[in-house]
């Protein structure tokens, strides 16, 4: 559904985008994971036919984005970064306006953003500009719809927005997704990358291999350990000094520390010398984060 | 209250010296209320606050002079270079010239950007931008900092060398105010609060409310509580 090959973009010395090539199947949910700065909102522009690429194609739905951009606009829902909407036109008007646009009406295709748009019904008199962030969020999603696209763009769609209404959005787009929506998302957080099909990891304009949740953890070839204790800013600041650390971050109440070829002996004993204590170390899994952190 | 409606209700809650305190709860839960109160940016329609000694209805003026303050939408200028921004930031604070060198200098140090101190914040990456913001909230020593969800958008490396900051602020005995929407942040807080319509419906250390909620993280609290919400968005 979306197809990319080598798209690279600079702005002025900055390379923002660096021989980007990636595609998107139909009806999946694209994870871009990755924090700002890393070429997200660039790669979007790009695909949604705002911005020229200086080198490499790209294609949504088979059209070119240089080539054919008319009639991808015509296809294509977009949620950018910033919301964007008419903030001294209310919720009704903003749905009406954008349904206009592409020439059809709220009720045509009311069915596809209904379970949304319920949650906003009660403040459908209000102005765009007096909702919360989490509610501004959702009318930007139902505008995005309205004219039922073939493929959705969310560019950080839950920034700023708490975890349990995170959560609720992303029960959103799994509906929609079910419905045979083509969805491509970025967030910064990488704790949503799970309820992606498939993601890919950003970092200053590269994008790392595609692949789903678990093809990136089994690509992680750190050996990887949890260690707990009640000093934990004391546990974090020893085991930064250990002799085959990778890495070592605080994770929570826990911190994460990535080694090569370590026993768990040596991370036991290395405790007990150093006097902290209760210490419980287990070897875990990584998280996205935990691969986003190996990337450096 | 804003017209009608009890933004925020009967909240009462105490920060002590170093302590890192998290100011968690969802959009629309009276946060940002609460906050710009206790930064003397808005009146409380009732009730007392005292924020670094002084009252927040008459001396909102010397507690913007003893806090810092950091959020995501204000905290430098991004047309100004780092060497200016520290200057600006300075003599708002009421630092000499000469103290006002003495920190810039020390500051350009301890984060790395001695060789970036020309250039304007906004070409520098979020990360720096973020511990620059930090840093230069300190400039003039406050007793007690707010940081307005600091971690933002931030790659995971940055945001927790960004909470290493934190911990040594508080080291040093300063207090520190803090939202995030970021879970793993809340724990490492010595004390949570966590507000749900409007009133704070737990108050504690994350490894009491862990214990009182039977769930093994801040995460799962967060959860438990902010499930019963009424208002939800608003």
């Amino acid at each position: 559904m979306i197809k990319t090959t080598h798209i690279s973009k600079c702005y002025g010395d900055v390379k923002a985008l660096d021989e980007v090539t990636f595609d998107v199947v139909k009806g999946e949910i694209f994870g871009l994971i990755g924090p700002d700065g890393a070429g997200k909102t660039s790669l979007f522009r790009i695909l949604t036919t705002l911005m020229l690429p200086d080198e490499g194609q790209a294609e949504v739905g088979g059209y070119d984005v240089v080539r054919d951009y008319r009639k991808i606009r015509r296809s294509i829902g977009y949620m950018p970064g910033h919301f964007s909407l008419y903030q001294d036109l209310t919720v009704e008007e903003n749905l009406n306006f954008f349904a206009s646009l592409f020439h059809t009406t709220v009720a045509e295709n009311y069915a596809l953003v209904k379970d949304i748009y319920v949650q906003l019904e009660p403040f459908k008199k209000r102005k765009a500009g007096k909702l919360s962030g989490g509610m501004k969020q959702k009318l930007a999603l139902c505008c995005a719809l309205i004219h039922k696209p073939d493929v959705l763009f969310l560019d950080e769609p839950t920034t700023g927005v708490d975890p349990v209404s995170r959560k609720e959005f992303w029960q959103m787009l799994r509906n929609l997704s079910d419905g045979g929506l083509t969805i491509l998302v970025s967030t910064p957080y990488m704790d949503e990358a799970a309820q992606c099909d498939r993601i890919a990891m950003m970092k200053e304009g590269h994008l790392m291999p595609a692949g789903t949740v678990e093809e990136q953890r089994h690509a992680y070839t750190n050996q990887l350990w949890s260690v707990k204790g009640i000093k934990m800013s004391a546990i974090l600041k020893i085991f930064k000094t250990f002799e085959g650390a990778l890495s070592c971050y605080a994770f929570g109440n826990e911190l994460h520390l990535a080694t090569q070829g370590v026993e768990k002996s040596e991370l036991e004993t290395f405790a007990r010398s150093m006097h902290l204590g209760e210490v419980k170390i287990s070897a875990i899994k990584p998280s996205i984060e935990d691969c986003f952190i190996a990337l450096t | 209250m804003f017209g009608h409606f009890k933004a925020v209700s009967d909240i009462s809650f105490e920060v002590g010296k170093g302590e890192i305190f998290g100011f968690l709860g969802a959009n629309g839960a009276g946060k940002t209320t609460a906050m710009r109160m206790l930064s003397g940016l808005s009146h409380p329609t009732s009730g007392k606050a005292k924020v670094v000694g002084y009252d927040v209805y008459t001396e909102t003026e010397k507690i913007k002079q003893n806090i810092g303050y950091m959020s995501q939408k204000f905290s430098l200028y991004d047309d100004l270079t780092v060497s200016e921004n520290i200057k600006v930031f300075g003599t708002i604070y009421g630092l000499s010239k000469k103290e006002i060198k003495v920190k810039g200098a020390e500051l350009s140090h301890v984060l790395h950007m001695e060789s970036s101190m020309h250039k304007r914040v906004q070409s520098l990456p979020l990360g720096w931008k973020q511990k620059l913001a930090f840093s230069v909230a300190m400039l003039h020593n406050p007793k007690l900092v707010f940081l307005d969800e600091p971690t933002g958008g931030v790659d995971p490396i940055t945001r927790r060398q960004f909470w290493e900051m934190i911990y040594e602020a508080s080291d040093k005995g300063i207090s520190i105010f803090v939202t995030t929407h970021y879970m793993d942040e809340a724990e490492y807080c010595s004390r949570v609060s966590i507000m749900v319509d409007g009133e704070i419906k737990a108050l504690d250390s994350p490894v009491a409310l862990k214990k009182k909620y039977k769930v093994e993280t801040m995460d799962d609290v967060f959860h438990a509580l902010a499930r019963g919400a009424k208002r939800g968005e608003v």
